[in-house]
């Protein structure tokens, strides 16, 4: 499974890459394999402000709807408005071209939730 | 939990990838790669499905006939042996217990399909309410396994293996051998396609799967799994028992009017319908596209587009349709918006988007079926 070393990870299976105040964020492969064909892409609105945790879209596959959560606590930023059209780019390039929203950390923003690559790939070899 | 029950293919299935999920009671494949792609494949050339979790049980000795006939709201002698038809079994008030096909082999014979799911509740409504007379009733699903050849090269697909089932007619069945396997062999199907099912009993299952596998790979035959069995029938209107059908409605609600023989001498549920019909409904299952970004999902309130938001119904299936690109749904609506053409609103986490009421099914096969 292919677990970038430049990205942070989530329980919920979200990746994100913090560069200084902001950071962008998308879902991971083992998400991608878990839901299928990707089919529709609700972003996270501009302007809202979430928590780490936050329920900010949702993503649906032909069979079924997922929350997605917001991986670092700030403020939307902008979201990929590629996906409206074509959301089967998160299945193709879910790290690249199927990136989801961007994130404008807040103040007070924690990495303490967040696993490094080599911890997320232990997380996932556990849920099995 | 209790041990999930596996079906004579279930080994074969895991090797080509399929990822399992439980239904009724057994593991069964929801997909091998994409359900959209497997979606396609059966549209465009052919899919193999493995539904050995659906039941078979059996009526059998010289009142089988009137018994099955009793129990469900077809008219069995509106057809001959040899035929097949779908039939709603109903509860005393005119609601589903489920739905099926019924096989008539003769008139001391008689095959019902029904589903996995609602193999306890099929059980004890048959037991509880089988005519008294010559008749038994056997259930010999976990000895059966059944195979769907869907798709408009199903035909070509099995004539390489014997040419014996291409005359066979759509809704008619045959017994003979596939592979040197005893099989039962019906041209039909819950795709919208053209194409067979086929039961044999457990231990020839691997044999028969191998050798349409094999026949297929010239006819990019794929794996198909319940994801794709969900989007196919749900384009065709096929209802599915747990979403359109279920104890609370009745088949002339979900539009099966066409399998309830009201002129028939008595089955169970006759005179619940019958007023039912007089009575006229209240409400009726129909089909809708959403004219807004949005997928519809079972449970979904369906309601007025104005600002009163009033409750209209509720959403029974719902799904992106990969042969239409659009996202289709179907419904229970309240009689006086049940038209074609007519605006709804359909409420999503909170929001309500749009949708027309449209005719159905929303795809209907683009070719003949071929039978010589």
């Amino acid at each position: 499974m292919n677990l970038p070393d430049n990205l942070k990870y989530t329980k919920s299976h979200e990746w994100v890459l913090i560069e200084g105040e902001s950071a962008t964020m998308g879902i991971t492969e083992f998400a991608v394999e878990q839901l299928g064909d990707i089919t529709l892409v609700e972003c996270p609105q501009v302007g809202d402000s979430a928590n780490a945790g936050d329920a900010v879209g949702t993503i649906e596959s032909v069979k079924a709807v997922s929350d997605l959560y917001c991986p670092i606590a700030g403020e939307i930023a902008a979201i990929n408005d590629a996906l409206e059209d074509e959301p089967e780019k998160v299945n193709n390039d879910c790290y690249g071209t199927g990136w989801i929203a961007k994130i404008t950390l807040s103040d007070d923003a924690s990495e303490e939730t967040l696993m490094d690559a080599s911890t997320y790939e232990e997380y996932l070899d556990s849920l099995d | 939990m209790e041990e999930l029950l596996k079906t004579p293919l279930n080994e074969e299935l895991k090797k080509l990838g399929a990822k399992m999920v439980s239904y009724a009671g057994y593991e069964m494949p929801v997909r091998f790669g994409s359900i959209i792609d497997e979606h396609n494949a059966v549209r465009n050339s052919a899919g193999i499905f493995d539904v050995s979790h659906m039941t078979e049980f059996w009526l059998e000795g010289e009142d089988a006939l009137n018994a099955a006939n009793y129990l469900v709201s077809n008219d069995l002698n509106a057809v001959s042996n040899g035929d097949m038809q779908y039939s709603t079994m109903c509860t005393k008030k005119g609601t589903v217990v489920d739905d099926l096909m019924v096989y008539r082999f003769s008139s001391d014979k008689i095959l019902l399909v029904m589903n996995a799911a609602c193999k306890a509740q099929d059980v004890a409504h048959i037991e509880a309410n089988l005519p008294k007379g010559n008749v038994t009733f056997t259930d010999r699903s976990l000895e059966t396994a059944q195979l769907a050849l869907q798709g408009p090269k199903a035909v070509s697909i099995l004539e390489k293996i014997t040419t014996d089932f291409v005359s066979l007619p759509t809704m008619k069945f045959t017994e003979g051998k596939i592979a040197g396997v005893d099989c039962l062999v019906s041209r039909s199907g819950y795709t919208g396609e053209d194409g067979y099912e086929i039961y044999c009993p457990n231990r020839g299952a691997v044999t028969v799967f191998t050798a349409i596998m094999e026949a297929g790979k010239s006819f990019s035959l794929q794996p198909v799994g319940l994801g794709a069995r969900d989007t196919l029938r749900l384009e065709s209107k096929m209802p599915l028992y747990g979403n359109e059908l279920n104890l609370d409605t009745t088949p002339l609600e979900a539009r099966l009017g066409w399998a309830v023989a009201l002129n028939k001498a008595n089955f169970l549920g006759k005179e619940a319908l019958m007023a039912q019909k007089a009575n006229g409904l209240t409400r009726r299952l129909v089909g809708f596209e959403m004219t807004e970004k949005a997928i519809p999902r079972h449970g979904y309130p369906v309601v007025s587009l104005d600002d009163h938001g009033e409750p209209l119904g509720e959403v029974t299936s719902g799904c992106p349709s990969p042969t239409l690109g659009k996202n289709i749904g179907l419904a229970y609506v309240s009689k006086k918006v049940a038209k074609v053409g007519a605006i709804i609103g359909i409420e999503i986490r909170g929001k309500v988007k749009s949708a027309k009421i449209v005719k159905t099914p929303f795809y209907n096969r683009p070719y003949p079926v071929r039978t010589e």
